[in-house]
């Protein structure tokens, strides 16, 4: 029983003890305090939900030895790109979630093969060159969203404006169609069953590939690349594979994330998404070169609860809103801690 | 004859209680060229830092012994104060800043100075550097060893054999230098280049400075020294007076080592004498193991040693076939001409390679030793594998497990179970795990490099045999590429040497250690007539 409960803790990691330790704290303090614990756990869940997938994304770039992704926002890009066009389409419902990431995928496998190029050319520092891109990515694009010809009023400027605006609603295209499938209470949390399955579902299919040969490929190339040549695999080619699966996925997961929020953001909407994704996936036990499934949802949730209940329970004890900022420097401090660690957690 | 400048007496040094220098004495007198001849690892470097008092030294438990400067009894604890006695260092790699000047690279660190008009107040580091004291000392240095060297000139792009000329003059610029220490300095120099660098180690010697000169090269021995000391496994194997001395009894002296007698497994049946793999003109791209022009054919069933001095380019070969480094030249595998470059073409035509580089080629350290050992054989040859509709194709677990398993029992290696890390392993369990990798490939043709290099000698038998039973039992053609000497002529049917990147000559294992020295020093049998 005492080694079980050792190799228990030793499996995920003293930091994540004290973590758990601490949101446990966060809910009895939230308790006291009295605020409404079972709100906070199902908005919880729903946060879990929808930040899941993007920083599930950043697992194949881990995996394929480029570290983390900090060009994320590139993908975000894409995944915007195809909402926008699936709400231009006045696609509704499941046929317009699907159109959005149908439309989605495309472009981001474009937008992965050329970024993936440029990482070529910046071996050893594709993180720092990856926030760059994605940051000027953004930029790039705030001009396009005002020139981009898309034509449905409920998305350009009223008033016989031009160009796309800065939030889109989604209410009555495909907002909350996640959350709301199979949605059911459990003892006064309400579980987001759709968007948590379709989490899980995406994880299970990184899982799944991560099997397969081409998956082992990818995994020894980011590992070791020595190794890798000498069996023969095209290193290159897995590198720019693992950008474009992590861009594609970064895309989905935006579609997911907007859906969820009801809006669509665009303009500078991406420009920090990087960052929460990468501090949720550290926090998870993950390194600059090891990063697991397990290690996504372990670091979502983490992350995510203690962002959600830290929030209300700060502003009613302290009486003042210093939420976002302990928000800011948490999820900073983390990824600085993490980066200057290159061996990473357990 | 005057009294000798430097005398090192029985000096002992140990690492960790493995003793590398087992009671060394060496005299050098005034004006003296004294070669200090060595194999790799016979103790030569860690001699010149005990003389050099590098803290190398000082860190693991400093030497035993005496060392006698001049006379006085000296305790030499830094490379500052071996400088300040004047002893003068030429290393084998260039300590040169490529964008500066001749000149300015002879005085670095001791640049002549003038006083400026802020000298006064902010001291010495605001004075300027007197450019042309600097260059006439420079020039000064250049000419002691009448060399006609700009020293204007940018050292960038310089043919290496003057960057040589540079690092010398730095030392003799130091105006005390009265022993100079010179590690191969020849090695990296073309014949004609070589041959200036040892008739300015003539001059400055009749000028009255000492050389200890430390070399592979027999002949250069033979043309510039006094005498010479042999040093072999940490001892003196002799004291040569270099007139008398012969090449033969030179490398007698170097190599010299008792040859286990190994009782190796028969073949079952004889070798056809075919050729299997039929190298032409070959050139390797590897740093510090340059493969230039190497011609060499092996033989369907042999085991095949190579062997030479390291940085002679053995190590190349394999890795040049392999296509883990860039490569030149024709290899023909049976009748097919082998692309080169290419890992993969190798690998799914039977040829496998085990890296001398465990840790950097050979392992995933932090993959379990299972998915090690079948990782290659799986993207190259697509084995263990699962298909499943739809043309994909999923690792088969229970297959990777049970060849591991195989593995494991049959290679002996001591784990926890085909689940424990491969970096929680031990160098020679490590390398078990790498020749499981090549046996999984099921190859015809084995290259390993060194494979015991860094194992304890328990292990080494193990290895060595291991590649012994895989010769014999599956009739696989092994090639081993060593430093060790001894242990190729333990367990190959043919030994060929390399030197300077080419075949220097293949001999059977039971031919004679003179025979063998000779080849490694770059002297060919016709040069002695054996």
């Amino acid at each position: 029983m005492m080694s079980n409960l050792r190799h228990l803790t030793r499996n995920i990691g003293i930091p994540r003890l004290i973590i758990f330790a601490f949101i446990a704290g966060l809910l009895i303090l939230a308790a006291v305090t009295g605020l409404q614990v079972k709100d906070l756990l199902s908005d919880s869940l729903v946060r879990i939900g929808m930040n899941g997938i993007l920083v599930l994304s950043l697992v194949p770039a881990i995996q394929g030895g480029l570290g983390m992704n900090f060009g994320l926002p590139l993908g975000v890009i894409c995944g915007l790109l195809g909402s926008v066009t699936a709400v231009e389409l006045n696609l509704r419902g499941w046929a317009g979630f699907s159109a959005a990431i149908g439309f989605s995928i495309p472009i981001a496998i474009v937008a992965g093969l050329v970024y993936a190029r440029l990482l070529e050319q910046v071996k050893g520092q594709e993180m720092m060159v990856g926030t760059y891109i994605g940051f000027s990515s953004v930029a790039g694009m705030c001009i396009a969203w005002l020139l981009l010809p898309f034509k449905s009023p409920s998305m350009i400027w009223a008033v016989g404006g031009e160009g796309l605006r800065t939030t889109i609603s989604l209410g009555d295209h495909y907002g909350k169609l996640l959350n709301e499938f199979l949605k059911f209470p459990l003892g006064g949390i309400t579980i987001p069953t759709g968007l948590l399955l379709f989490f899980l579902f995406c994880c299970a299919l990184w899982y799944m590939f991560s099997r397969t040969r081409t998956g082992m490929a990818l995994r020894t190339a980011g590992s070791n690349e020595l190794y890798a040549v000498s069996s023969g695999i095209d290193v290159r080619h897995m590198r720019s594979l693992s950008v474009v699966l992590s861009t594609v996925l970064a895309a989905i997961g935006i579609v997911v994330y907007s859906q969820s929020y009801g809006f669509i953001q665009l303009y500078m909407g991406p420009l920090l998404m990087a960052f929460p994704a990468i501090a949720a996936i550290l926090l998870g036990g993950a390194s600059v070169q090891k990063a697991s499934v397990s290690n996504v949802i372990l670091g979502t949730i983490l992350f995510q609860t203690m962002l959600t209940i830290a929030l209300p329970v700060t502003s009613s004890v302290i009486e003042g809103d210093i939420s976002e900022v302990a928000r800011v420097i948490i999820s900073n401090g983390l990824i600085l801690y993490a980066l200057t660690r290159p061996t990473g957690g357990n | 004859m005057a009294e000798p400048l430097l005398r090192m007496r029985d000096i002992k040094k140990q690492f960790y209680g493995n003793y590398v220098l087992k009671g060394v004495n060496l005299d050098v007198y005034p004006g003296e060229i004294h070669a200090l001849l060595g194999e790799n690892g016979a103790g030569k470097s860690t001699l010149m830092n005990v003389l050099f008092g590098m803290p190398v030294i000082k860190e693991t438990g400093g030497f035993e012994g005496t060392i006698l400067w001049d006379g006085q009894p000296m305790s030499i604890t830094s490379p500052r104060q071996a400088v300040d006695l004047g002893i003068g260092m030429v290393h084998q790699e260039f300590m040169l800043l490529p964008g500066f000047t001749v000149a300015e690279n002879i005085k670095l660190g001791r640049e002549p100075l003038r006083d400026t008009l802020l000298t006064r107040w902010l001291g010495t580091r605001l004075s300027r550097v007197d450019q042309d004291k600097m260059r006439t000392d420079a020039r000064a240095a250049l000419d002691r060893l009448e060399v006609s060297l700009d020293e204007w000139a940018p050292v960038a792009g310089m043919p290496v054999g003057y960057k040589q000329f540079v690092e010398i003059a730095r030392e003799i610029d130091k105006t005390n230098v009265r022993l100079l220490v010179l590690d191969e300095p020849t090695a990296v120099l073309t014949e004609s280049e070589a041959e200036l660098l040892l008739q300015a180690m003539q001059r400055l010697a009749a000028k009255g400075i000492s050389i200890l000169f430390i070399t592979h090269r027999l002949d250069e021995v033979k043309a510039v020294a006094n005498r010479i000391t042999v040093l072999r496994d940490g001892e003196v194997a002799g004291l040569l007076d270099a007139e008398k001395a012969s090449l033969v009894e030179m490398a007698q002296l170097m190599v010299g080592r008792k040859i286990e007698a190994a009782d190796l497994p028969p073949r079952t049946k004889p070798l056809s004498g075919e050729d299997m793999l039929t190298i032409n003109n070959l050139e390797v791209d590897m740093p510090g193991e340059r493969v230039n022009g190497l011609n060499l054919t092996i033989k369907r069933g042999e085991i095949l040693g190579i062997g030479g001095l390291a940085g002679h380019g053995k190590i190349g070969i394999a890795n040049g076939i392999m296509g883990l480094y860039s490569a030149q030249g024709s290899v023909y595998l049976n009748k097919d001409k082998m692309p080169l470059g290419n890992s993969l073409w190798a690998l799914r035509h039977g040829l496998a390679f085990v890296s001398e580089d465990r840790r950097g080629v050979g392992l995933l350290l932090d993959e379990p030793i299972s998915i090690n050992i079948i990782l290659t054989a799986m993207q190259a040859q697509g084995k263990f594998l699962r298909h499943l509709p739809g043309n994909i194709q999923m690792r088969n677990d229970r297959e990777i497990e049970k060849f591991a398993r195989e593995m494991i029992s049959a290679l002996d290696i001591r784990c926890t179970g085909p689940h424990q890390l491969a970096r929680r392993l031990s160098g020679g369990n490590q390398q078990k795990v790498c020749i499981a990798r090549a046996m999984a490939l099921e190859p015809d043709l084995l290259f390993v490099s060194e494979p015991t290099r860094g194992i304890d000698v328990g292990a080494k038998r193990l290895v060595l045999d291991q590649l012994v039973k895989i010769n014999r039992e599956q009739g696989v053609t092994v090639v081993i590429t060593s430093s060790e000497l001894a242990e190729l002529r333990q367990v190959a049917d043919r030994v060929a040497i390399i030197y300077g990147g080419k075949l220097a000559g293949i001999l059977p294992p039971t031919a004679s250690d003179a025979e063998f020295g000779l080849l490694m020093a770059g002297k060919g049998k016709e040069a002695v007539g054996l």
